[in-house]
């Protein structure tokens, strides 16, 4: 391993200093890979295009606009959401073993992963850094109900909170409660409503003729 | 291992500071590391384990002062020179000075690109039964291997129920090592707030992780 002990850190990890030396051994890097003939800059150039384009909660919002109002879809999601989604040809491509978890009256789940980062990004895009960052991935199986606290979002005391924490290749993603006075809505209209931090746990859908 | 990777139930990290209309990036480097980490995974220099591996064996204080992706261009870096695919002297100069070491899947391509924005599949056929079933109670293992492992320590020792079967998968453990897939059952297990942070617990939280089968005994 190279020793990183030489390595120069600041407490502040958005040092202007640092971030230029990063910057330098990224670009160092992704040279020698290249000269090695080992990736197309292109090809890399072209990844991030289609995380930049095609990944996002949007993706995530359409499949929970589509539970809310149908039944059969909404089942076909909790029992197997890698093949529910498969079935819905203009969303993003979703790989095995997506699980969705629904919040209920009784029940309000959330979702972590207390060892690195994993995430359903194909439904959601790539995670926030407050979801990769210490105080969410220490705190949120302790105290969850003091990390919604700084979310904004408070629960009834008696509310069961289902933490998951994604240990493995399963993918959670949360199914939220569909917003009263959303009766009659398009799944487009309420496709809308349905936030990011919805479907992580750490928030609620947005309610009609709220701020968006 | 246990490293400071392992965050469950640490105290003294501070408040969630949500990010108002956060960038996908901050910087255009962490574009370029994200995608050399998925192209050059691709490409088969490592597996997703192995590189999880490399991330969580950073120092401890370079683990905690650095950034997301600052992380994974480190584990990155160490990582393509413990495998041959880079050279020290070749980071120190910023060039290519040796000839390429073959990569499986060969160069990462344009036409490879779809390929990277689909999760890889990590189930695999049964190579035994099940030994547990939902609804049977387990205790998590007290093990404490020095190397990758995806069973957190805050749920070590402690009594739970099975809730899931999501069938047999790749184990960490030993992919990360490159020792082989040996594909072992995983299972959502799910713990009481009580029984994993005592009696002062929240009384309406559970918690519940997924725990491959070699994690667990009986209980």
């Amino acid at each position: 391993m190279s020793d990183h002990d030489h390595d120069h850190h600041h407490h502040h990890d958005h040092d202007h200093s640092e971030l230029s030396e990063t910057e330098l051994r990224v670009r160092a890097l992704e040279t020698i890979l290249t000269e090695k003939g080992y990736v197309d800059p292109a090809a890399l150039d072209a990844i991030i295009q289609a995380y930049e384009t095609r990944i996002g909660p949007h993706n995530g919002a359409q499949v929970v606009a589509k539970a809310w109002t149908d039944p059969a879809f909404r089942q076909a999601l909790l029992d197997d959401a890698s093949a529910a989604v498969s079935t819905l040809g203009h969303v993003s491509r979703v790989g095995d073993h997506l699980v969705a978890v629904e919040n209920t009256p009784q029940r309000h789940n959330m979702v972590v992963c207390t060892l690195c980062s994993c995430y359903p990004w194909e439904m959601l895009g790539l995670p926030p850094v407050w979801y990769k960052a210490a105080p969410y991935r220490s705190r949120a199986v302790k105290d969850p109900r003091g990390v919604l606290a700084d979310f904004g979002v408070s629960l009834p005391k008696e509310t069961e909170i289902r933490v998951w924490d994604s240990t493995a290749e399963t993918r959670f993603l949360v199914l939220p409660m569909r917003p009263e006075g959303t009766e009659g809505w398009s799944e487009k209209q309420l496709a809308e409503l349905v936030t990011r931090d919805s479907m992580i746990g750490t928030g609620f859908p947005k309610t009609p003729g709220s701020p968006s | 291992m246990n490293g400071v990777h392992d965050m469950g139930g640490m105290d003294g990290f501070g408040k969630v500071e949500p990010e108002p209309n956060e960038p996908m990036f901050h910087t255009e480097w962490e574009a370029r590391v994200l995608a050399m980490v998925r192209a050059m995974g691709a490409a088969g220099a490592f597996n997703i384990d192995t590189s999880r591996f490399y991330r969580e064996m950073l120092p401890p204080h370079v683990y905690l002062a650095s950034s997301y992706y600052k992380k994974w261009f480190l584990g990155l870096e160490d990582m393509l020179v413990d495998k041959g695919f880079i050279g020290a002297e070749e980071v120190a100069a910023g060039h290519a000075v040796q000839p390429p070491r073959p990569l499986k899947h060969g160069k990462f391509a344009l036409v490879d690109v779809e390929r990277v924005m689909v999760r890889g599949k990590f189930g695999r056929p049964a190579p035994a039964a099940a030994k547990f079933k939902p609804g049977d109670r387990v205790r998590a293992k007290n093990i404490h291997p020095a190397t990758h492992t995806r069973l957190p320590r805050y749920v070590r020792g402690h009594l739970g129920v099975v809730e899931r079967d999501h069938g047999c998968h790749v184990f960490p453990d030993t992919a990360a090592m490159e020792a082989g897939e040996n594909p072992q059952w995983l299972y959502t297990v799910v713990f009481d707030g009580a029984e994993l942070w005592g009696p002062d617990a929240d009384p309406t939280v559970k918690i519940s992780i997924d725990a491959f089968e070699p994690y667990l005994e009986a209980a």
